[in-house]
């Protein structure tokens, strides 16, 4: 009789521990807190956190605590060591953020080694998630709106010619090689290609955009990082009297973040967009997504695309912990994750098996003046695009 | 005609660019010279006096040239408080305590603005009548860096005047050349110091603002144009109003046209060119003073 009390006790008491195991999950986060990614960091962390404020009863029964590491730029060294010191100082379940591009290739090797989930919720270069076995990716490719916009250029606007702009960086030469493939496979020619300074600080765009108008393109094709570049883009875009000169500005959406649409006023109406989100577009839960934002942030605060990657991606860790009960295995982790599908605010999404990375709706966008603000107005939607860069095999992501 | 049309808009473009260097950059010019203080948070006034432009614009719907005027004194006044209670502590330490000391202000100011006010961009609009396109006959060129260049113009030739012809610039450009021998002629080099820095630092927040167009707004403008500030004030010379303002129309013309030429090239011919020119001349390109 006593053993089996004694027996009962001890199988409680394991429960009980293993039960206290099982509560927390950790989540370390790298991102940009200080810096010129400061408001980049802002965003994406909104939207982990709104995710979980607004999810509350589906995290229960277990605890999500996220550490959080400022990894201060886009250089890519400190990156490496805040995920280093995320695995093995504080013993993180999984890892998430990576803003900046080259952060996320500089870490690949520490996040194969470390043997953790690490889930990508902005950076776009299309071979990052090739790179670690371990790398999930819920933002986008830069060929998700780069390969699908060099199409509706040559169909839809009818270009015949392009200038490309890009920021000298992976997503930007990613950018570049997107559209190039699919708008001259199209019959369109891009004419001139343009590298415009790196990610690290806003340089003044006139000279760069001064030799786009000289060579007189149908379309200037502009990829830089969202924020003040995009700002300075569309700036000097209409300070050059380059609509007037004929020349339209297309781009990946990061010309019309919605956090700086707002402010580019009348200089932006008539920007092309491809792009998987902006907080215009007309779906319920991207309605109550944008409701809750502005409640919870100010109504004059508005969310964007990478809002929408960091709180996605905080649904994809919440399935995982969930799913696997709080044991965060990583081969787990992954098996659960493949094939994941999810009502985000972009519209539906889900992780390819195969490459890890997202597949969604896209979305060609006009900005228009509408009720005294800049209104992004959908003219076109393509369903379920994966990226084409792993899905052909091309350049980058050709198998070695 | 069309060969003529594009060195008019490079020129434009460039000369454009290089006003707002020398407007930023001759206070520094001037402080270093007369001091031989290396202040290197002199970004981080640019920065804070286009905040104080900007924000005065936004909040309290100020115009575009009171706002700069505001600017102009509120960073002024805030220099002069930081020096008296700060720089003139260290006027005697060596550079390298100079450097870590304005440096960690700059991280100061940087963090200060990234709490108080936040990470952002700053927009700042212009008045529509600076924006757009204006004719000027052989080609149509963006207003607002005509107006620069005008602006610029007039702000040298001011300077020039006041450094040639005025009291105060003679006792600067005296302090510059010999500094004991200025101080034993009664000149009080801390009073002219002080008004220098004051100026110094106002002219710099009148860049800010006036830059703003083209050199955005945010914390981290403190640190990241520095390194162009510094270059000019190193072609330039020390302490010389028209060195300062060629080597600004040198060094924003030829980043123009390498930019536009040869963009693969990013800034590293800018960095190549400095070195260039002050292995060939080390005490500046136009300065008198050989040290």
């Amino acid at each position: 009789m006593m053993k089996r009390i004694v027996a009962v006790a001890v199988a409680a008491l394991a429960m009980t521990t293993s039960w206290a195991q099982a509560q927390e999950v950790k989540v370390g986060v790298n991102l940009p807190y200080t810096g010129i990614g400061a408001e980049f960091a802002q965003l994406v962390d909104r939207g982990m956190e709104l995710y979980l404020k607004l999810n509350a009863d589906k995290v229960r029964p277990y605890k999500i605590t996220l550490i959080k590491r400022d990894v201060k730029d886009p250089g890519g060294a400190n990156a490496k060591i805040a995920v280093q010191e995320l695995l093995t100082q504080d013993n993180v379940d999984i890892l998430a953020g990576w803003i900046y591009s080259p952060n996320a290739i500089a870490s690949a090797p520490i996040v194969t080694a470390g043997k953790k989930l690490a889930v990508i919720m902005n950076a776009g270069t299309a071979q990052i998630t090739n790179m670690s076995p371990y790398y999930v990716r819920t933002s986008f490719s830069m060929w998700h709106a780069g390969y699908a916009l060099g199409e509706a250029a040559a169909k839809l606007l009818n270009a015949k010619t392009a200038v490309v702009g890009y920021t000298d960086f992976p997503p930007g030469k990613d950018s570049l090689a997107a559209f190039k493939k699919s708008f001259e496979g199209t019959g369109g020619k891009v004419i001139d290609e343009i590298p415009m300074g790196g990610a690290g600080a806003v340089p003044d765009f006139t000279p760069f955009f001064q030799r786009a108008k000289d060579k007189k393109p149908d379309v200037f094709f502009v990829f830089v990082p969202a924020g003040d570049h995009a700002a300075a883009v569309v700036k000097t875009y209409a300070a050059l009297g380059m609509r007037e000169a004929g020349i339209k500005l297309i781009g990946p959406g990061d010309i019309t973040q919605d956090t700086k649409l707002q402010a580019m006023g009348a200089a932006a109406v008539g920007l092309i967009t491809m792009h998987h989100y902006h907080a215009d577009l007309d779906n319920p839960e991207n309605k109550r997504f944008v409701e809750a934002w502005k409640k919870e942030y100010g109504a004059t605060t508005t969310p964007d695309f990478m809002a929408v990657g960091g709180y996605d991606g905080m649904a994809a860790i919440v399935h995982v912990v969930q799913t696997l009960k709080g044991k965060i295995g990583v081969e787990q982790a992954l098996e659960a994750l493949k094939g994941w599908k999810f009502a985000s605010p972009r519209g539906p999404i889900s992780i390819d098996p195969v490459t890890r990375d997202i597949v969604m709706n896209e979305y060609l966008s006009e900005a228009v003046m509408k009720d005294g603000r800049v209104f992004q107005k959908v003219i076109g939607k393509i369903d379920a695009v994966k990226d084409a860069c792993k899905e052909q095999k091309i350049g980058p992501c050709a198998p070695k | 005609m069309i060969f003529g049309v594009d060195v008019a808009s490079m020129l434009l473009g460039g000369v454009a660019a290089g006003m707002v260097l020398f407007i930023v950059s001759v206070g520094l010019s001037v402080t270093m010279g007369l001091m031989g203080f290396v202040n290197l948070a002199h970004g981080g006034f640019a920065m804070l006096g286009g905040y104080a432009i900007a924000l005065a614009m936004k909040h309290w719907g100020l115009g575009f040239v009171p706002a700069l005027v505001f600017g102009f004194v509120v960073t002024a006044a805030a220099s002069v408080l930081l020096e008296r209670l700060l720089y003139a502590r260290l006027y005697r330490a060596t550079e390298l305590d100079q450097v870590l000391f304005t440096i960690g202000l700059v991280f100061m100011m940087i963090a200060s603005v990234t709490l108080l006010i936040g990470p952002e961009n700053q927009p700042l609009a212009l008045p529509a009548i600076l924006q757009g396109q204006i004719n000027l006959g052989i080609t149509q060129y963006r207003t607002y860096s005509v107006v620069l260049i005008v602006v610029g113009i007039v702000i040298v030739s001011g300077l020039w005047l006041g450094f040639e012809r005025t009291q105060i610039g003679a006792q600067i450009r005296a302090a510059v050349d010999n500094r004991r021998m200025a101080e034993s002629l009664g000149i009080n080099i801390a009073r002219l110091f002080t008004i220098t820095f004051a100026f110094g630092s106002g002219m710099a927040a009148l860049g800010g603002g006036l830059g703003a167009e083209f050199l955005g707004l945010d914390p981290q403008y403190a640190l990241k144009y520095l390194v162009y500030f510094l270059i000019v004030v190193a072609v330039g010379g020390l302490g010389r109003v028209t060195g300062v303002f060629y080597a600004a129309l040198l060094i924003g013309v030829l980043d123009f046209v390498l930019k536009k030429y040869v963009p693969q090239g990013g800034t590293a011919f800018i960095y190549a060119l400095t070195i260039l020119l002050l292995l060939w001349r080390p005490q500046g390109l136009f300065s008198a003073k050989v040290t």
